[in-house]
């Protein structure tokens, strides 16, 4: 294992067995939170029961496609302005205070233009996602070296050939940075917009056993939410680490 | 000079070239010409020249990468028009050009599985050219595990193994360091003999252009002309060892002396 692993893991490991400890100890209070243990049990029993398999399912859903949509139309928005430089260079100041905007502020509108139910929470996680897509999709294709390009017309390729037998499995692992991020902004966007604009979902959960004090469903889901969350990323992580290993000396 | 290629037909000929670029409505650059010449079939032809003054442009029109302005670029009697490198052309460009996601086997078949060939003869023409090329070692590795040299010898392997009859190179050692520079020289070398193709090689080292070549043009400064062709008294089996030779060092003189004021001419252009 190599030593930013055994750090990481040993850190995480710190951390839980902390909170362990002062909440068994009575420093934390239980209800302020239950230890780590318990929660793990808890969520165990939770999933076995089967309470919250529709907010599951529901909630992945509406985070897979908001992602999807995320991943296409910022790959092709991406396309499409870095064929225009000065598209490009006018738009860079948008993208970069784009994150700086709480893109939750427009969940009346959302509400006023989607409806109350399930679109306006995929819209918000598309919202959040789509940017950094766009931003990565230029990024990669401004990495793509002119010589490259001369090799795609050396063997007489056409645009969408070129595309696909060179400049996207060159642009491949900045891609993936784009697609990684989509796949935590999703998980944002979807999670938070159930916290307020929500009847089913995960989000939804966490507050309803929050108003009623249920802490015995709320951790477990909230824990939930970052077991899934960093197994996902996790993922994506490796994915892109494999992409890239190639790119370097070894 | 030899015998042979004196009596080669003729394999690539320029009439009247010229390339101008248009930047705007206004104004026009004249990049090269009017250039006449004749690459004989099977003879390595070199061609240095001042910095811009068109030695790419040059490249770029016998490729088939880009049109001729004005005259006539013609290549085993068909008119090169710059819309696509014709069949029968390799070429190998100064940066590194190799596909980062494949390994150097991949990296070697790229064209020829692009051309629809059988995987069996993929196989076979790739371990030759991996052979010829020093890389049979090396075949599951990826550019980024290699050195300059050696991916510059990924990128020549992968036009090889095409069997081109024409091989352009656009200062192909351009970014590695002097020895490594003599020593893929005596294998490029090595290759011309054993494929038998025509080589275009465009450099700005003239030590380079008088070891390796049969005949060497002499570009003016923009828009680049030939202005003169020198030709070397070394046969088909030379190698760096020419360096030694009391009539290298007359070559790259008389190399020299007819580009000086050309570069010199392309420095004040360029500080104008």
């Amino acid at each position: 294992m190599k030593p930013a692993t055994t750090v990481r893991l040993g850190l995480i490991t710190a951390i839980v067995l902390a909170l362990e400890i002062l909440t068994r100890i009575g420093v934390i209070a239980r209800f302020v939170a239950p230890p780590p243990s318990e929660m793990m049990v808890g969520l165990w029993r939770l999933l076995l029961s089967g309470r919250v398999h529709l907010a599951i399912t529901q909630t992945l859903s509406k985070i897979a496609i908001a992602c999807s949509l995320a991943i296409v139309v910022g790959i092709l928005m991406g396309v499409a302005i870095q064929r225009f430089r000065g598209l490009a260079d006018a738009m860079s100041p948008f993208f970069t205070a784009y994150y700086a905007v709480p893109v939750y502020a427009f969940y009346p509108m959302m509400i006023a233009i989607f409806g109350i139910g399930e679109a306006p929470q995929i819209v918000i996680g598309f919202m959040l996602a789509v940017v950094a897509v766009v931003v990565n999709t230029i990024n990669a294709l401004d990495r793509i070296p002119r010589v490259l390009r001369k090799t795609a017309a050396v063997y007489g390729m056409r645009p969408l050939e070129a595309a696909r037998r060179i400049y996207l499995p060159h642009a491949g692992p900045y891609l993936a940075t784009g697609v990684k991020l989509a796949v935590s902004y999703s998980f944002i966007g979807v999670i938070g917009a159930e916290f307020i604009m929500s009847r089913i979902g995960i989000g939804h959960e966490i507050v309803f056993a929050y108003n009623n004090f249920e802490n015995e469903i709320m951790y477990p889901l909230i824990l939930f939410v970052l077991l899934v969350a960093g197994a996902v990323n996790g993922l994506f992580y490796a994915w892109e680490k494999r992409l890239l290993s190639r790119r370097s000396r070894s | 000079m030899n015998a042979m290629t004196i009596a080669a037909p003729v394999h690539v000929g320029l009439r009247g070239v010229t390339r101008v670029f248009e930047t705007n409505a206004r104004t026009k650059v004249e990049a090269l010409g009017p250039v006449d010449l004749d690459l004989r079939k099977g003879e390595f032809f070199a061609v240095v020249g001042p910095s811009g003054c068109g030695k790419s442009t040059l490249f770029d029109i016998v490729a088939g990468l880009s049109p001729a302005t004005k005259g006539q670029a013609i290549f085993e009697g068909s008119r090169l028009d710059g819309r696509a490198v014709p069949e029968g052309v390799g070429v190998v460009f100064q940066e590194d050009a190799s596909f980062a996601w494949l390994n150097v086997a991949d990296n070697v078949a790229f064209g020829i599985r692009r051309a629809g060939l059988g995987e069996a003869e993929i196989k076979r023409r790739v371990d030759d050219t991996l052979t010829l090329m020093g890389l049979r070692d090396f075949a599951a590795a990826y550019p980024a595990q290699l050195s300059g040299g050696m991916r510059q010898r990924v990128c020549i392997a992968r036009t090889l193994v095409q069997r081109p009859r024409l091989i352009l190179l656009d200062e192909p050692f351009g970014a590695l360091d002097q020895q490594t520079r003599l020593i893929m020289g005596e294998e490029l070398l090595k290759l011309w003999r054993e494929t038998g193709a025509t080589v275009l090689l465009i450099t700005h080292a003239l030590d380079e252009a008088a070891m390796l070549a049969d005949r060497v043009g002499v570009m003016s400064a923009r828009p680049g002309r030939i202005i003169d062709v020198v030709e070397t008294p070394w046969g088909r089996d030379r190698d760096s060892r020419v360096v030694s030779d009391p009539r290298f060092g007359e070559i790259t003189a008389r190399l020299w002396m007819r580009l000086r004021g050309e570069s010199m001419a392309a420095l004040s252009h360029k500080a104008g």
